[in-house]
């Protein structure tokens, strides 16, 4: 398998200029275009984890689309006008946005270079970019948005514009996620595929539950920052094979259970540990899987 | 003829309400932090002010805006200038604005406490009041805060809302107040 796959998103370093390429990992930095990349939560914590997975299952060569921003918005408004100008130019099987500062201008005009893209990738959304997306009114063009318990609520408020404005009669119902899918759904506030994170992780295919993956449990992966963005990132890989998203969803959210089995985690671990341990929870979830390994004869 | 009754009461409280919410104005400011800044400047100043959601024609992502008594409206406004923090444009308002969240949700895990507020979650080691991780959200300075805070108490770590320019780091910073709150009870 050749074809890449691409990350769009931010790193935390306001110095960090504007970068676009193949992205590696070599004692325990990201490195792109020459430059090292500490691994924390956020995009890098995405993209980390995707390179593990996709060493191990022998995927794609990963491409990222990189930015600085501590939250000031400069750089990924700055990002966004590249990919609108660039995004033509190159072709992936898959494409997934991540942390950028919500902006619903930018996203439609984003939305737009995609679709003149030769081919349309995959399109997975997580984070501030799926916050855009949702408030754009133009959920239903993803095919994978990838919420917490409290984003998942958030999708299913039609008027709040970000998490933050949530209603409290819908934070109330955040123990009954099949409502707020529903609702999400029922106000098209939805991508066609739903992977929702949380104690129980769903799958969902068109407001339909299609699995709901809870095993192995552990309670301390909600307080350790990065979690969801290593499930996006395994995501992002397995995507890319020809088991459908849904069968892509459930493998990777079992994957990132059982990287917490293999480190055996604690509210102070930090996404580095387990990230380490992508390998291994790959191998234990095929084996135990009714799908074959991914890993190509 | 009680039919009738309530109507008028009905009506006359909605002119009540009106005549109340036109008293109210909201300052627009371009970026998050510059809300941030303002509220913290004329909250410790005395001025009664709340942040808000801005109303659907003036949304455009990520963004607070200050609701202010339209009364006190110069009055505000050059003290604000004052401290050089313009904002954008100040409108009137005349229909109810978002709220931000106040639904706060703990976890206690043993050694470690969890604090939840919207979409932002912050975790400190009971003893030490240590902050070990921070989790959620989905704007660019949660990784960046994240950075700077954990490993620090919460003691020493500088306010959120310092290093903050986001409604996810704005929820962060409200996480963090009610944590210090819990731990100094």
């Amino acid at each position: 398998m050749s074809t890449m796959l691409a990350v769009v998103g931010t790193v935390p370093d306001s110095n960090f200029p504007l970068t676009h390429g193949q992205i590696q990992l070599v004692n325990n930095h990201l490195t792109i275009n020459g430059q090292n990349i500490p691994i924390h939560r956020g995009t890098p914590a995405l993209l980390a984890a995707a390179v593990k997975t996709s060493e191990s299952v022998k995927g794609p060569d990963i491409y990222a689309f990189l930015v600085g921003d501590i939250g000031k918005g400069d750089g990924s408004r700055a990002l966004y006008q590249f990919i609108v100008q660039n995004l033509y130019a190159f072709e992936f099987q898959s494409l997934t946005f991540h942390y950028l500062q919500p902006d619903v201008d930018w996203h439609n005009k984003t939305l737009f270079a995609v679709e003149n893209m030769k081919s349309r990738p995959i399109l997975i959304a997580d984070a501030g970019y799926m916050y855009a997306a949702k408030m754009s009114g133009q959920s239903s063009s993803y095919d994978v948005f990838t919420p917490d318990a409290g984003e998942m609520a958030f999708l299913a408020d039609e008027i709040a514009p970000h998490p933050f404005y949530t209603r409290g009669f819908i934070l109330h119902q955040q123990n009954s996620e099949i409502e707020l899918i529903k609702r999400a759904y029922q106000f098209q506030n939805a991508s066609r595929y739903l992977l929702v994170k949380g104690s129980k992780d769903y799958i969902v295919d068109a407001d339909k539950i299609i699995d709901i993956v809870d095993e192995p449990s552990f309670e301390v992966m909600e307080a350790i920052g990065g979690t969801g963005d290593t499930l996006t990132g395994v995501l992002t890989v397995l995507c890319c094979f020809d088991y459908g998203l849904a069968q892509s969803s459930i493998i990777a959210a079992r994957t990132n259970r059982w990287m917490a089995y293999f480190a055996n985690p604690c509210p102070a671990t930090q996404i580095a540990d387990l990230i380490e341990k992508i390998p291994d929870a790959l191998s234990a979830v095929f084996e135990q899987s009714d799908v074959r390994s991914f890993v190509p004869d | 003829m009680f039919g009738l009754f309530k109507k008028k009461s009905s009506e006359h409280i909605k002119k009540t309400q009106s005549r109340q919410l036109i008293d109210r104005g909201i300052l627009v400011f371009e970026h998050t932090s510059d809300v941030i800044q303002a509220e913290t400047m004329l909250t410790k100043s005395g001025w009664k002010v709340r942040v808000m959601g801005p109303p659907p024609e003036i949304q455009t992502g990520c963004d607070l805006v200050i609701e202010i008594p339209l009364i006190e409206e110069l009055n505000i406004m050059r003290e604000l200038s004052q401290k050089n923090i313009i904002p954008v444009k100040m409108v009137p308002v005349d229909n109810p604005l978002l709220e931000p969240v106040s639904l706060f949700q703990n976890k206690d895990y043993g050694d470690f406490l969890m604090v939840r507020a919207a979409n932002m979650k912050i975790t400190i080691k009971k003893k030490g009041l240590k902050i070990v991780n921070i989790s959620g959200g989905g704007c660019p300075d949660v990784p960046y805060l994240a950075q700077e805070m954990i490993g620090q108490t919460l003691d020493e770590v500088p306010h959120p809302k310092t290093l903050g320019h986001t409604l996810c780091g704005y929820a962060l910073a409200l996480a963090y107040e009610e944590l210090c709150q819990q731990c100094s009870q």
